[in-house]
């Protein structure tokens, strides 16, 4: 299973359902997996997993619980180091770079590839604070009227500037759930990453706040190239491009949303999708 | 989907998912009602020139189709859409259907006109047929016209023109029977002129059956199968109870 494979030169539809997943036969590919396993302790988690993320697109991962999307989402961005008692093998690679070599400075790593969580979690400070946090232990920003335009220009892109913009000062907790959740895409945003992993971003979310966000992703794929874990499927079917479906730690099966929806190639995907699992 | 007085969604994809596969139908009706004005031109005028066009264009008519099919179970599996947003993907899945039959009838008469092309017409026998032609592209473009405004009571309307095309297409088959009795070298010819005005009586009814799915669409009410006058009930108690609520 760790086997390094090709995973260019075969169509989706030959695969057999014992070889890796196809790969979407799309240019401009972003990040790229392969052979990725990873161990916690004893336990191992991810099972030689190959993958590659199109640039500028919505990827969605799904599966059920312990399937392995959220340990996969968490390698893309080195999370997993803190993690104790991991152990990980295999390359991800991020603009044909090994984020794992060596040489790597992990905290200028995660400014290229942002995260934003499950549960929303603002610094307990300001909404501006918030936003000019990270550029400003970055060294990024200096000026103050730079600061300020990048906190504006964050908060734009994020959909929040036109319900905040009078009240920067006030604590980002004092927002409600769905506003803190695009705070801290607005955060994540303002280190101007490439790529935004995000974990299950809407479960703590109302369905209104919910359709906010969706369209928010929606809009910044123009600019970021999006990676989503979702629990809800229909999450996955409507934000998504491309979706993978991850089981016991493998990848079952990805290729676009459409195809994956409609006709899926593998049985347990099937099972799946439609609520026969288990 | 503002364009016809529905609220937008929070998702501008859906939207512009909506009002695209709206569109497409539109689109295919037009090209319908195109075909049926030629292949009623090429029997009424003798042009089996003509007619042969027909026959090849039903072929993009099928590509619509099956176009409209794809992108209506896309939307079915991305967006698993609710309420009136369901209705009208079920409606346009319907429509196009009847479309797609509607062309066939087409095909058949620009067939037919290719048969009849070198036929030597009584005089005046054929008017009555552009009558007919005329009368049944009228109901499909009112049809279409319903749907594109969401319009329950034009729906309607199409659908009571029904009974007038029936006796119109009656009185032709009376015609017919008196040419193919007065001489029976006629009847050849008169077989063929009858396949290609059931054809248009067909599109009459296919033109009925869309005028229902509007009904469906917009009020969520199923009107098949229950005729006219109850058809008429149902619209005005659902136009009332509006009124009453605003």
């Amino acid at each position: 299973m760790l086997m390094r494979q090709s995973t260019h030169d075969t169509a989706p539809a030959a695969r057999t359902p014992e070889s890796e997943p196809a790969v979407p036969a799309k240019p401009g590919c972003k990040m790229s997996v392969r052979d990725l396993a990873v161990w916690y302790g004893e336990k191992q988690a991810l099972h030689g997993v190959c993958l590659d993320i199109v640039e500028n697109e919505v990827t969605a991962l799904i599966g059920p619980s312990g399937c392995g999307k959220s340990t996969f989402l968490r390698c893309l961005n080195r999370m997993n180091d803190l993690v104790p008692g991991v152990r990980i093998a295999g390359e991800v690679e991020f603009d044909a770079q090994d984020i794992y070599a060596p040489q790597v400075d992990v905290v200028e790593l995660r400014s290229h590839i942002g995260m934003v969580f499950q549960k929303p979690n603002p610094f307990p400070k300001s909404i501006y604070e918030n936003i000019a946090y990270a550029p400003k232990i970055l060294g990024r920003v200096r000026k103050r009227t730079d600061m300020d335009d990048l906190v504006e220009d964050s908060l734009k892109r994020a959909g929040l500037w036109d319900e905040v913009k009078d009240r920067l000062a006030a604590p980002g907790l004092d927002l409600s759930g769905g506003q803190q959740q695009r705070l801290c895409i607005a955060r994540a945003i303002a280190v101007s990453p490439s790529v935004l992993l995000m974990d299950e971003p809407c479960s703590a979310l109302d369905p209104v706040a919910t359709a906010t966000i969706e369209q928010l992703i929606d809009d910044l794929k123009e600019s970021y190239t999006i990676v989503i874990v979702t629990h809800n499927l229909q999450q996955a079917a409507r934000v998504a491009g491309y979706t993978a479906f991850f089981h016991l730690g493998h990848i079952i099966e990805y290729s676009d949303t459409d195809a994956l929806f409609t006709h899926p190639r593998e049985k347990k995907t099937e099972d799946y999708i439609t609520g026969r699992y288990g | 989907m503002d364009k016809v007085g529905l609220k937008e969604h929070t998702s501008k994809q859906f939207d512009a998912e909506l009002e695209e596969v709206r569109e497409l139908v539109l689109a295919m009706g037009g090209l319908v009602e195109q075909q049926i004005a030629d292949a009623v031109r090429a029997l009424v005028a003798g042009e089996g020139g003509l007619g042969q066009t027909v026959i090849e264009g039903d072929t993009r008519v099928n590509r619509m189709e099956v176009e409209i099919d794809q992108e209506c179970t896309r939307i079915l599996a991305r967006r698993a859409p609710q309420a009136g947003d369901l209705r009208l993907v079920i409606a346009v899945a319907k429509t196009i259907t009847d479309l797609e039959r509607i062309g066939d009838e087409a095909e058949k008469i620009g067939r037919m006109a290719t048969h009849l092309a070198a036929y030597e017409r009584p005089k005046g026998a054929f008017r009555q047929i552009e009558t007919l032609g005329r009368g049944v592209r009228e109901m499909l473009r009112d049809a279409l016209d319903a749907f594109a405004r969401l319009d329950s009571k034009a729906a309607l309307r199409v659908a009571q023109q029904d009974e007038a095309i029936d006796r119109e297409y009656e009185g032709i088959v009376r015609q017919c029977i008196t040419y193919m009795m007065e001489d029976p070298r006629n009847i050849r010819h008169m077989l063929d002129v009858l396949w290609a005005v059931k054809a248009l009586e067909r599109i009459g009814d296919h033109a009925t059956n869309i005028s229902e799915y509007v009904v469906y669409f917009v009020e969520g009410k199923d009107v098949r199968h229950i005729g006219v006058e109850a058809m008429a009930q149902e619209i005005s108690r659902s136009a009332r109870r509006r009124r009453d609520r605003d």
